[in-house]
Formats: structure tokens, C-alpha cells, sequence
């Protein structure tokens, strides 16, 4: 064999070759147009806005991150947080049974139709989604109706009144907002859940009952740990979107801002880009740490 | 053997499907509604004549249509070549931070959309870039790729590797063992992958807010409509509309790799 | 005889694990040769390398006479059955076997005649029109076997192609590949860690033992005379007597190997016959097999282990028994 003709083999015989050849292209992308933009915008959070002529200051500053510890800004990422955590605990819950049921019962054509029946709301569309709940929850809407058909319109009231979480309906509550969350990011969380839960074999189980164990030390000892993974990639999902929603506060509830609010208020009427961009940080760090700490426990096998 | 489920299970299961279908049938109802001003409920009365109304008295809705239309299909190739090559390059390969690789893809949409479109938008203001169809399609191309990606992905793991290696084995170098034996094990992953890219793209509103400037996409064009509403009832019919647009793909998607698999839009 | 495949100390490193180390081999034109060993000790990188799907870290290796190492696959003249078959599950039958013809630019009126001849030689006549999913278990490496002979390479490379088959239609398999390659007259080059398999098959088997061949030679031969105490343990079962324990009961003065069927039992009270070498002790088990026997004793602190016909002789555990047997018997080993 001749040098030449080996040098025909190129991809045979350094095959990281072709992975570089074949990765470069995604990579350039990404990089460049995603980390690029994300490194534009990190940069951007150490300018500042000159609080009389409103033009931005183009030279490093920490100044806008002491903005952020203001007590009403502290007040929205609080608000955020909260949210966020109430809305991916309460997915969980919900999407638990549906998984559960998915993976461990339904067969064949019952199987099929529950995996449509999750996928079809979930790729529907974002704002018709949101849209149906403005209809549900107007205060002429058919919650409205229901609860006055039951008599039950004293305690939909009572709900209402309730301090911060009611107001005048629940289109302008937190409540409505919490509800409209959990709808549109539950999805989210029953797939991941039921991936997991389909790798957990049935004669685990079996020999978790074989060993004496209830179906209750069952289910807390062999199928939570299991499907613990998946509940955490699913969480992933809920906590990062309800972090970075900003038109789903806007459509319903009320006006008390939330961080993406916040964000698209700043950069777009106000101006303020540095505040808007020292904002975004909040929520990457708190996924960085997340996501962090979801890769520890094993989270992304069971995207 | 596996035992029935017990009662309380399958209700639990149930009300979660109803609580994830009843509103999506609500928007139904509404689209023949008599009541155009609010959202009573029951309605008043049924009429069909939103739907001519959308289609001949709203000229505004075909031009934001055609431009989603447009960015969904540009977003959907680009989706397709760098997720594809994404996907072969990390399941050939095992290196050092290819985890790190692979989280960069997922990056787009595990951290908030707006981070995505505001970041964006202040690199296109710190270059100079004008709004255009191009900084629509620039936004979506970074999240539809992971939806490429994950589809394919999952499709070369099931893909054995002797495969392709009894194709070189029988005489076939590396573009022939591609397209007579890689492109087919993996035609179906693509079209599912694109398909659900597609989707993903004409739906999306938070980025594009941040990308279009003053252009209007479907989904913005909705969003003015839920916030500053004309004739509620013709944003029904639209929805309806937009329901059909991403479901049809989504159904077409879900038969295409049914085969044994069910990663299709786990990674949405 | 021309060498079909020579590896010339050939090694293949994975990080620190040497998968293959210092092997050198010859195989002959026409020869079947099988690669043996337990799972991990390098047999199939060794074959990997031969075929090209894998390179060698250092060493040379050649196939009829022409540098191998730095060539594709596709640029070898030898063919593989793997062991998952690998069949191109959106191809039919006939599509799978043509591949190769295919490939080479065949017309298709050329290649289909070819591979319906090939499916026949396999026994599958008529098959053609199906699709690997809709074959049985034991058609799948039939089909395999004509997809790479169909190309008429010069050595075939088999990849364990009878190990998901169960025991019937393995044996019927085994005879049936034995006669297909003397048939053809090709070097057939098969790995398995079926010692059975390799020594009813092979003209000459390699014994493979943590990347390196430990022993090579006919199945006569391995079986025979063992060098060492792992070829005696993995080829068929061995008792192995340490230097002091052989030299005491008549045998060399080196580890030694005795295999079980080479013994006859007696009683205690029976005297061996002359120039017999013996040992006594308790018996500790008597195990049932169908067609022998297996008595095992302890002779001091060595046990020893006697497979005899069902029925020849039974003992009581614990009672004594005397095992004999031949001189000639004893193979003095290299290592223990």
C-alpha cells in the first residue's frame, strides 16, 4: 500500500475526524448564535441606565445588579419563585396517576390513545391554550355558570375574597394564573414521569411483594425512587417555563408583575435594558443550579 | 402478572385527561357563539357565520399566516441538517464533554424563552441587525434543532451498530452505507422530528416577540387580538384553525415512529 | 499451504486494557480455525481486526499476502456473520443478500439469480420475498451466512453465530457450517466460548485467555495435552495435580494434568495392577450426569475428580475409594 492511497481512507482511519467534521456545523450555531446572544445579553447586565437622559452607560458596572435587590424587584422574584415551585409540585401530583396508569396497565390501543391524548394538548397551540382559560375563567365564563347551577357560587365567592391569592374574578387572580401554569406546562411533566416509569420492570415490583413489601411500602420504597429522575427532568421543564412566562400573567391575573413581566417591561417601554438583562441572570441561575443538580441525579437519561 | 388498576388510580387518570381536554373543547364551542362581546357562558345562541367572517372580512389574518408559514418551514430545514449531524456525531463518538455538548443543545429550551428572545434581540441591537423574516427564523432554528436532535438520537440508538458496520463489511463505503442503509433506518425519525420542528415553530410567540420587530406572526397576531380583542369569536375560529395546522403534523408524526418508540416530542 | 490471514504480534490497547496482546497467527487457505476463549479474553477484537472494523494499536496483519491494517472493511476480501446477524431490517430477504452485488454495480437481473442461488446453498430457497422480522430464529444466521457468501470472499469471519440458537438446532447448524466449508474450500475464522462447538468444527482452534492466545493447536492436540492449567480447566474439565503430588503418585515432577474419563474406581480393599499410578481417599460427591458418573475424593488436600459409566461402581460419601489410572495418562503441564 502507498501513502496515497492510504490518505483515501482519511475517515477510516481517524474516525474523530468525521465527528469533528459532522459536529462543527451545529456547534458553529449554537455557539454562535445562542451563547453568542446569551454572552451579549450577560454583558449587557453590566451597563447601566443614566437615570436622567435614559441612555444607556456603556462601561462596567455593578450598579444594576444593586438595582435588583430593590425590595419591589425582590418582590417579583420571590412571586416568580413561588409560583414556579407551586406550579411544578402540583404537576407532579397530576401527572403521576396519568403516568402511572400509561405505564403500567394500558396496553396496545389503550396505550396509544393515552400517549395522544398527553402529546395532542401538549403540542397545541401555546396561546390557544391560554386563550381557552380566558374563556373558563371570565367572570360570565363557565366556571361562573357551573358553580351557580351546584348553589355553589357562596363558596366561589369565599375563594375569591380569600387575601392575595383572590380578586375580582378569577381571570384577575392568582389563582387563575397558578391554574392556566399548571394546564399548559403539565404535559411537560407527564411525559418524562411516564419514561421513567416505563423502565421500572414489572417483576421489581413483583419481588418487592415477594420480599413482604405493601403496595404502599411498594410504592414508596421501589417506584417513587425510580421514577424520581423523570419527575425531576419533567420539572425541569415546568419550573424553567413558568420562570420565563411573561404572556400567560398578562392574559390572566392580575397586575402584580412576574420576572418575565419584569424583563419584557424593562427592555421593551422602558428602556432598560441592563435592569432587563441583570433580570434574565436570576432564572439562569436558578436553572444553572437546577440543572446542575438534576444532572447529578441522573434526570437527563430519562428526557 | 400485572393486576387491573385500582379504582382510585384510573380515576385519577381520568380526571387528568379531562382537566388537559375540556378547555381545548371549549374553544370549539365558542366559535359559533352569537356573543361577541364577552365570554358568557352558556351561549346565547349559535351561528356559523365567524367562520366566513375570518375568512372574508379579516384580511389581517393571511399576511401574518404566510410569514409563520414561511419561518416554520426555513426553521424546520435548518432544524433538520444541524440536528441530524448533531445527533450522528454524539452517538458515534464517545469524548470527553460530549454531556457538555449534548446539554448545549437542550440549553435552548430548558432555560426560558425569553432569555433566548431578549438575548437575541440584544445581540441584533448590538450588531446592528435589522428585523426580518431571517432574525424570525434565526430565533426558532436554535430551539426546533433539540426536537431534530432527541428524534434522530433516539432513532441511532436503536439503530445497532453492526449495521453499519456488515454494510462496509459487504463492500459499501461510508456515503453508500449512508444512503442505503443509515438514511433509511433513520427517514422515519426525520420526517417525525421535522414535522414536530414545524409545529413548534409556527406556535411560537415568546421568542418571536423579542425576533419579528414590527412583523407579525400568526401567534402574535393572536396574542393583539387576546389582548386588545375585535370580534372575539373570529379569534376562535383562528384557533381552531391553528389547532388543525400544528395538530395534523403532530398526529402524522405519531404514526410515522409509533413502531416501538414514543421519544417523538419528549424533548419539546 | 498459503496463509490465508497472518497476525504478526498484534496488539489492540483500549486505554489500559490490552483486549489483544502479542498475538501472532497463522491461518491457512481452506482452513477452518476457530478463536476460543471465555467472553472478554480478545477473541472477537481479534476477529474485528481481521475484518477492519477495528485497528490494530501495534503489530501487522495480512490477508493473502497484503497489508491489512489502515484498509476499510470494504476494501477487504473477507466477509462477516455477525452475531446479532445484523440483518438490514428495511430489506427484504433477497435485498439483504444481494447488498454486496448491489454495491459492486451489478445489474439487477445479474444479482438476483445469484442470490436466490445463495439462499438455496443456506437452504432457503423461496424465502427471498420476506422480511428479516418475519424469520424464525434459526433462518436469521442462515441468511447472514449466504449475505457474506454470496460475495465468495476468500475467508469467512463468524462472530458466535450460533449463540442465541438453542441446543437442536445449534448442533444441526454446526454440521451443516462444517460442511459448507468444505464445500467451498474457504478459510472459515470463528470465534465462540463453546469448547464443544470448537473442537467438533475446527481443523485447528487458538485458545484465548486475557487478550493473549495461550495455546493453539489441533482440537486432538488442546484436548490431549493442555500446557497449562487454564487450556486443561476450559477445554473439557481437568484435575490438576500440583509437582509434589504428581511426583508422589507416580507422575513427572510439574503441575500435571489428568482428565477425569483417563480414571477407573475401585474399592478400597481392590489392588491396583502394576505400573498403575493411584490415589486414595473419602468420597465427598457422587454426581449423576445421565450417561457417567462423576466421583470426586479428596486424596490429602488435592481433589480429584473420576467420571465413570452410570452404574459401574457405587460408594457411600465418606466411604474410601482408590482411583487408577495410566501413566501415559498424566500430561505434564508448562504453568500451572
Amino acid at each position: 500500500m502507498t501513502a496515497t492511497v492510504r490518505g483515501s481512507y482519511l475517515f477510516y482511519r481517524r474516525p474523530g475526524l468525521l465527528t469533528l467534521l459532522l459536529l462543527a456545523p451545529p456547534i458553529l450555531w449554537i455557539g454562535i448564535v445562542y451563547i453568542g446572544a446569551l454572552l451579549a445579553l450577560l454583558l449587557q447586565s453590566f451597563y447601566s441606565l443614566d437615570d436622567f437622559s435614559g441612555v444607556i452607560v456603556r462601561e462596567f458596572t455593578l450598579k444594576t445588579y444593586g438595582e435588583l435587590f430593590e425590595r419591589s424587584n425582590i418582590e417579583i422574584i420571590g412571586r416568580t419563585v413561588t409560583m414556579a415551585a407551586a406550579v411544578t409540585v402540583t404537576s407532579a401530583v397530576i401527572a403521576f396517576p396519568i403516568s402511572y396508569f400509561a405505564a403500567r396497565y394500558a396496553r396496545g390501543s389503550t396505550k396509544a390513545m393515552f400517549y395522544l391524548a398527553v402529546m395532542m394538548p401538549l403540542w397545541s397551540s401555546y396561546l390557544v391554550k391560554v386563550y381557552a382559560w380566558k374563556l373558563i375563567l371570565a367572570k360570565e365564563g363557565i366556571i361562573t355558570w357551573i358553580a351557580g347551577e351546584l348553589h355553589l357560587a357562596w363558596a366561589l365567592d369565599a375563594l375569591l375574597s380569600t387575601p392575595v391569592i383572590g380578586g375580582p374574578s378569577l381571570s384577575i387572580s392568582y389563582i387563575g394564573t397558578y391554574l392556566v401554569f399548571v394546564y399548559i406546562w403539565l404535559p411537560y411533566m407527564i411525559l418524562p414521569v411516564q419514561a421513567a416509569l416505563e423502565r421500572v420492570p414489572g417483576n421489581l415490583i413483583e419481588a418487592a411483594a415477594d420480599l413482604g413489601a405493601t403496595p404502599k411500602q411498594t410504592f414508596r420504597t421501589v417506584i417513587l425512587p425510580l421514577a424520581l429522575p423523570g419527575v425531576v427532568a419533567g420539572s425541569i421543564f415546568t419550573f424553567s417555563l413558568t420562570l420565563g412566562d411573561y404572556i400567560i400573567p398578562q392574559i390572566v391575573g392580575n397586575s402584580r408583575a412576574f420576572i418575565g413581566q419584569a424583563v419584557y417591561t424593562l427592555q421593551g417601554n422602558a428602556g432598560n435594558i441592563p435592569l432587563a438583562a441583570a433580570f434574565t441572570v436570576v432564572p439562569m441561575l436558578i436553572m444553572g443550579l437546577y440543572l446542575a443538580m438534576a444532572k447529578r441525579l441522573g434526570a437527563f437519561d430519562a428526557l | 402478572m400485572r393486576s387491573e388498576a385500582g379504582v382510585g388510580l384510573k380515576l385519577g387518570a381520568a380526571a387528568g385527561l379531562l382537566f388537559l381536554h375540556l378547555p381545548l373543547v371549549l374553544i370549539f364551542v365558542y366559535a359559533f357563539t352569537t356573543e361577541e362581546k364577552s365570554y358568557q357562558f352558556p351561549p346565547p345562541g349559535y351561528t356559523t357565520r365567524w367562520f366566513s367572517a375570518a375568512w372574508f372580512d379579516r384580511p389581517d389574518i393571511w399576511p401574518p399566516l404566510i410569514l409563520s408559514l414561511k419561518v416554520a418551514l426555513i426553521a424546520t430545514v435548518l432544524a433538520l441538517i444541524f440536528g441530524t449531524l448533531a445527533a450522528a456525531a454524539l452517538h458515534r463518538a464517545r469524548f470527553y464533554g460530549r454531556d457538555s455538548i449534548s446539554l448545549l443543545f437542550i440549553l435552548p429550551i430548558a432555560l426560558p424563552g425569553i432569555i433566548t428572545g431578549i438575548a437575541l434581540r440584544s445581540a441584533f441591537d448590538i450588531m446592528g441587525l435589522p428585523f426580518s423574516t431571517w432574525t424570525i427564523v434565526l430565533g426558532h432554528a436554535t430551539f426546533t434543532i433539540v426536537v431534530v436532535y432527541n428524534n434522530v438520537l433516539a432513532r441511532f440508538r436503536r439503530t445497532s451498530q453492526s449495521m453499519i458496520e456488515a454494510s462496509m463489511d459487504l463492500g459499501a463505503n461510508g456515503p453508500q452505507t449512508f444512503r442505503h442503509v443509515i438514511l433509511p433506518q433513520i427517514a422515519s425519525a426525520l420526517l417525525a422530528g421535522g414535522m414536530l420542528a414545524f409545529a413548534l415553530s409556527f406556535d411560537e410567540v415568546i421568542v418571536t416577540t423579542f425576533t419579528a420587530g414590527q412583523q407579525s406572526t400568526l401567534p402574535i397576531w393572536m396574542l393583539n387580538e387576546l389582548l386588545r380583542p375585535r370580534q372575539r369569536p373570529v379569534t376562535n375560529v383562528v384557533a381552531i384553525i391553528v389547532i388543525a395546522v400544528t395538530f395534523l403534523p403532530i398526529l402524522a408524526a405519531y404514526f410515522v415512529t409509533r413502531e416501538g418508540e414514543h421519544t417523538a416530542g419528549s424533548g419539546k | 499451504m498459503t496463509t490465508a490471514v497472518s497476525l504478526q504480534q498484534v496488539s489492540r490497547h483500549f486505554g489500559p486494557v490490552r483486549a489483544v496482546d502479542n498475538v501472532t497467527l497463522d491461518i491457512a487457505e481452506g482452513e477452518f480455525f476457530a478463536l476460543l476463549g471465555p467472553s472478554g479474553s480478545g477473541k472477537t477484537t481479534c476477529l474485528r481486526l481481521i475484518a477492519g472494523f477495528d485497528q490494530p494499536t501495534s503489530g501487522h496483519i495480512e490477508i493473502f499476502g497484503e497489508t491489512a491494517e489502515g484498509l476499510p472493511p470494504y476494501k477487504r476480501n473477507v466477509n462477516t456473520v455477525f452475531q446479532d446477524y445484523a440483518l438490514f431490517p428495511h430489506m427484504t430477504v433477497a435485498q439483504n443478500v444481494a447488498y454486496g452485488l448491489m454495491i459492486k454495480g451489478l445489474a439487477r437481473t445479474e444479482r438476483e439469480p445469484k442470490a436466490e442461488a445463495a439462499l438455496a446453498m443456506v437452504k432457503l430457497s423461496g424465502f427471498g420475498s420476506r422480511r428479516p422480522s418475519q424469520l424464525s430464529g434459526g433462518q436469521r444466521p442462515r441468511v447472514a451466512l449466504a449475505r457474506a457468501l454470496v460475495n465468495q470472499p476468500k475467508v469467512l469471519l463468524l462472530d458466535e453465530p450460533l449463540g442465541a440458537l438453542d441446543l437442536k438446532l445449534r448442533e444441526q447448524m454446526q454440521e451443516e457450517l462444517k460442511a459448507l466449508q468444505k464445500q467451498l474450500g474457504i478459510s472459515f475464522v470463528f470465534v465462540t466460548h463453546d469448547q464443544g462447538e470448537a473442537l467438533s468444527m475446527a481443523d485447528r482452534v487458538a485458545i484465548f485467555n486475557e487478550g493473549r492466545i495461550v495455546q493453539a493447536g489441533t482440537p486432538a492436540d488442546v484436548y490431549e495435552r493442555p500446557r497449562s492449567r487454564f487450556v486443561a480447566d476450559f477445554v473439557g474439565s481437568s484435575n490438576v495435580m500440583s509437582p509434589g503430588f504428581s511426583a508422589a503418585h507416580g507422575g513427572p515432577n510439574a503441575w500435571t494434568s489428568l482428565r477425569p474419563e483417563k480414571i477407573s474406581v475401585l474399592k478400597a480393599t481392590q489392588a491396583p495392577g502394576t505400573g498403575l499410578g493411584s490415589a486414595d481417599g473419602p468420597v465427598i460427591a457422587m454426581h449423576y450426569q445421565g450417561a457417567v458418573t462423576r466421583i470426586v475424593i479428596m486424596a490429602g488436600d488435592t481433589r480429584l475428580t473420576a467420571a465413570i459409566a452410570a452404574g459401574a461402581a457405587h460408594f457411600a460419601e465418606g466411604e474410601t475409594a482408590r482411583l487408577v489410572w495410566s501413566k501415559d495418562s498424566l500430561v505434564a503441564m508448562e504453568s500451572p
